[in-house]
């Protein structure tokens, strides 16, 4: 069986943390036709339904997960005329204002990158198999609820 | 053999993250019918449960998709990534 990472070169589902500037530089690499790269940084926030948030866990489902980011990037690919893509989502125990997830799209016109890094974020949020749990600065322990506003924000997607 | 996963709180509420069972269940949903007499847990979980969330072999399932020795079934809730 080939690993993931070679199946699918621009999903990454890692516990460390990435860095903007290489990444952006990794997906424009071999490209002179790019006009326009948006980048989406998903971070930690340290208050969630009005608690303050201590430490956040990402758990995820390994193979599902990387297929269904893949899903997402292609369909993106197919909707808007983009020259690259690349999904970076991290894993493990993170802490508020940590990075938690990229998502960063090049195409030759803005117009494409930025449709379609908002609409891979909306799907990524409702689709891809991860779950989040969060500590609370007494040790209370919670699974993280999932939000009727994803949906919604999902569903203006449809075609 | 069908390997059976349970993920995020469904791992826990059930207390294993994997199991493998004779692949005697034609579908998803005999497959629930059966670990749902296991107690109150699993009732809850599986059956009684309208936000289940269902995958096959790594692709998003129903109730009334049909599973064969050698598949990978996982039960989870509803995702909270990003």
């Amino acid at each position: 069986m080939p690993k993931a990472e070679e199946l699918y070169p621009f999903i990454k589902i890692q516990q460390a943390d990435f860095d903007l500037t290489t990444e952006n530089s990794r997906l424009r690499q071999g490209h002179k036709d790019i006009g326009a790269v948006v980048s989406f940084v998903g971070t930690v926030r340290d208050i969630n339904e009005g608690d303050e948030v201590a430490i956040l866990e990402l758990e995820h489902y390994p193979g599902m997960t990387e297929k269904a980011l893949e899903k997402i990037r292609l369909e993106a690919h197919d909707r808007w005329s983009l020259e690259a893509s690349l999904i970076i989502h991290r894993i493990g125990k993170m802490y508020p204002t940590d990075q938690i997830v990229l998502v960063a799209v090049a195409s030759r016109h803005r117009e494409n990158a930025f449709h379609a890094a908002h609409f891979i974020m909306d799907y990524l949020k409702t689709n891809a198999p991860f779950w989040k749990k969060e500590t609370l600065p007494d040790g209370e322990v919670r699974w993280v609820d999932s939000r009727v506003s994803d949906k919604e924000a999902e569903a203006r997607w449809a075609v | 053999m069908v390997n059976i996963l349970y993920f995020a709180s469904f791992r826990e509420a059930l207390g294993q993250a994997d199991e493998q069972l004779p692949a005697q269940y034609p579908t998803v949903d005999a497959l629930i019918s059966e670990l749902a007499l296991r107690g109150d847990q699993w009732k809850q979980a599986l059956l009684d449960n309208a936000n289940l969330q269902i995958a096959v072999n790594h692709d998003v399932a129903s109730r009334e998709t049909a599973i064969k020795s050698g598949d990978e079934v996982a039960f989870f809730p509803p995702v909270t990534g990003g």
